[in-house]
């Protein structure tokens, strides 16, 4: 009972981590295959623009509930910026070239940015761990968890109800998932999907970086904390289905569960049950569980 | 293309390549010494190990050269020469890291090279360095298969292998807290953490045998998220719990541990602790056993070399220097050693064998303790360690560490010949702990 407690508990708070890192990555993928590596350096930007807000607006001794706005606003701005330049200067010159290509221009730019860190930040770590103090802790039986967790929790349940609703029921949603259908047949019926690659590529940017600010406290801030995260995401994404909303939080639930099982149950096997995951679902579901049918075009 | 024009243009590029030769080459002014350091620059590595050990070599380098260090250094260079550094960065690939070692031999010119963090570059540079006969000293990987698996001429490395780190840790441990039923770990996935929790366990077993191992966890290097292994921990029965962890892992590790009670049940055992705990502050746990692979740091023993450092680092960098600092200082210090020894003994500038034979069985004092070049035929450095209980002092509001046990060097290393997996699966047979 204790255990299966656990491992729910443990699953839900990593699956919920994964949802945040990923569902960025998932929609740019969606609308304009792109399999952007550059995803890791928005993620690693928004933790380093959390960490020195957080650090700034605590020294002050401000309250407490300001520091999570101050930080959350801090991530989406620099997504929002990062995003901007790397669509407006790099992106928009390779649109329609073949997908490997893109993949190692955004690798190239994952790389540079990385360094952008390295000169704006330096080789030290930041620590915000002040709001996972203010969180505090609670328990459900004996098991210690922790208010931050939950937090998180909470933030991967909003952005999965927001993801949904705004692409089901308004009206840019049902236009991207147009394009995301057949980009085609959407420009054929009138919409600018240009402007759509765009703003979904400031989204999913804007995401990366709220899920950097969203882990900052819990993480020592340090060069390289983008790498780990970008093969996270792909495995998630590509376990849910590249490009759907649903597939992603599916795909974080199964990965966040069957890890927590395997650290409880198996421990040798953690690193390797992630993968396994991703290679099972890729056997039987080569696109995914959640890959729409494409019609064959003639 | 004519005859002429073919010798016109050999003759060109001769010319460019005797040019570049002057400007660039690998000649070095007759006073001076090239020396190559390399450490992690950047990565995650960087802030933890690689750049409190560039620190510490030029300070050290720094202070050679102007001859201001305390005695038996305050010769000016190596042998009157000047040390002339070349800085490289030991963040990419293994075979990038042979690149680097080859580029700074042969196309830079230096005499020895200092450095590499990562065991899986020493083991990689070791060979291309008996190949190119130059001085090499290996500065802050704990692997004990480089000298295990092949003998060397011109590699050394003054500080002792990772097996001394775990065994003390395991000696600490039955000293404070007596037979423990049982225990538990957390180590990186790779070799390091699964190398430095094989041999805790193999020690645990000599020292106390009835004792069981509760949870063994193994998140892979940055994992970031530790949720479910501190739930994992928090359910475990055992009290102790042994890491490896170190930088951002043991950063990140510590916060969330924190926030979630961990240490309020139970007791780490971070035998690389040490190099976290300013940067920590009163967030490391208050009871925690504290390492620094060696007697470094604040668990160094006072002298005038080491208050010097201390100092001079201190007042350099904004922090006191971490162990990483200390590896890098004793190995400069030990290079310095062997050269001035040989360069005496010549009455000139000495040859690599010849400064090799000097260091070769050398006892020298670094800034924490002194060091028995004692092992693999004097190339490996032996020196005793010691660990201690962190505590956060609030009146000077600084970090401590307090209860600080010694252990000699022929107490947690093997003996000479004899490999540190045998040493300790044979109940760490001749160890003298008295």
């Amino acid at each position: 009972m204790l255990l299966g407690l656990a491992i729910l508990t443990d699953g839900l708070v990593y699956a919920a981590y994964l949802f945040i890192v990923a569902v960025g990555l998932s929609l740019i993928f969606g609308v304009m295959k792109i399999l952007n590596v550059a995803h890791g350096a928005f993620y690693a930007f928004g933790a380093y623009c959390a960490a020195t807000a957080a650090g700034m607006y605590f020294d002050r001794g401000l309250p407490d509930a300001g520091g999570f706005l101050i930080m959350a606003l801090a991530a989406l701005a620099v997504g929002l910026v990062l995003g901007l330049i790397l669509e407006r200067t790099i992106l928009r010159l390779v649109y329609g070239k073949d997908e490997v290509i893109i993949v190692l221009v955004t690798y190239a730019a994952f790389l540079i940015l990385e360094d952008v860190i390295l000169l704006i930040w330096g080789p030290s770590s930041l620590f915000a761990y002040q709001p996972l103090v203010i969180a505090g802790n609670f328990m459900i039986g004996p098991l210690v968890l922790s208010g931050y967790d939950l937090g998180l929790v909470l933030l991967a349940v909003v952005l999965a109800v927001g993801g949904f609703y705004g692409l089901r029921y308004t009206r840019y949603g049902r236009l991207l998932t147009a394009v995301i259908f057949d980009r085609e047949t959407a420009a054929a019926f009138g919409v600018n999907v240009t402007r759509f690659f765009t703003v979904t590529f400031l989204i999913g940017a804007m995401l990366g970086a709220l899920g950097g600010a969203a882990m900052a406290p819990k993480i020592s801030v340090t060069l390289g904390i983008g790498v780990e995260v970008i093969v996270l995401a792909f495995a998630v994404v590509a376990v849910g289905g590249m490009g759907s909303m649903e597939g992603a939080l599916v795909g974080a639930l199964i990965v966040g569960l069957c890890r927590a099982a395997a650290v409880h149950l198996l421990p040798q096997v953690e690193l390797f049950v992630i993968y396994a995951v991703m290679a099972l679902v890729l056997v039987f579901r080569p696109h995914g569980l959640f890959t729409r049918a494409q019609p064959r075009k003639i | 293309m004519g005859r002429k024009s073919i010798s016109r243009l050999a003759g060109f590029l001769g010319a460019s390549a005797a040019l570049s030769l002057a400007l660039t080459g690998p000649v070095a002014a007759q006073d001076t010494v090239r020396v190559g350091i390399v450490s992690f620059l950047t990565g995650p590595a960087a802030v933890p190990f690689g750049i409190p050990g560039k620190n510490a070599a030029e300070l050290i380098i720094d202070a050679i050269n102007e001859g201001s260090l305390p005695a038996p250094y305050n010769s000016k260079g190596l042998g009157g020469a000047t040390i002339e550094a070349r800085y490289v960065d030991e963040a990419g690939s293994v075979a990038n890291q042979v690149t680097e070692y080859r580029n700074l031999v042969q196309r830079d010119g230096v005499s020895a090279v200092v450095g590499y963090v990562s065991s899986g570059n020493c083991l990689a540079v070791a060979p291309v360095a008996e190949e190119m006969k130059t001085l090499t000293v290996l500065y802050d990987c704990g692997t004990p298969r480089i000298f295990e698996e092949r003998d060397y001429t011109y590699v050394f490395r003054v500080t002792p292998t990772a097996t001394m780190d775990s065994v003390g840790a395991a000696r600490y441990v039955i000293d404070k807290k007596g037979q423990i039923p049982n225990f538990s770990g957390i180590n990186q996935n790779y070799a390091w953490g699964q190398d430095s929790w094989r041999d805790f366990v193999l020690a645990m077993k000599t020292l106390a045998p009835n004792a069981t191992i509760d949870r063994e966890l193994f998140p892979k290097f940055l994992a970031g998220e530790y949720g479910a292994e501190i739930t994992s921990l928090l359910t475990s029965q055992a009290e102790i719990i042994h890491t490896s962890f170190y930088g951002g892992d043991l950063e990140s590790f510590v916060g969330q541990a924190t926030g979630r009670g961990l240490f309020s049940r139970k007791t780490m055992v971070m035998s690389c602790g040490e190099s976290a705990m300013f940067r920590l502050g009163n967030r490391m746990p208050d009871g925690t056993i504290i390492g620094a692979r060696g007697p470094h740091g604040v668990l160094a023993r006072e002298s005038e070399l080491n208050t010097w450092f201390q100092k001079a680092y201190t007042e350099r960098y904004g922090t006191p220097p971490t162990y990483p600092s200390y590896h890098m200082a004793q190995s400069l210090l030990g290079l310095k050693a062997a050269w001035d020894k040989a360069a005496a003994a010549k009455g000139g500038k000495p040859t690599p064998e010849e400064v090799a034979k000097a260091f070769e069985g050398l006892e020298f004092d670094g800034p924490s303790t002194r060091i028995q070049m004692a092992r693999a035929k004097g190339h490996q450095g032996i020196s005793e360690t010691a660990y201690g209980t962190f505590k956060f002092n609030k009146e000077t509001n600084k970090p401590e560490v307090v209860d600080i046990v010694r252990y000699p060097a022929d107490c947690v290393n093997p003996p000479d010949g004899v490999t540190s997996q045998e040493w300790l699966e044979g109940g760490m047979k001749g160890a003298k702990c008295d």
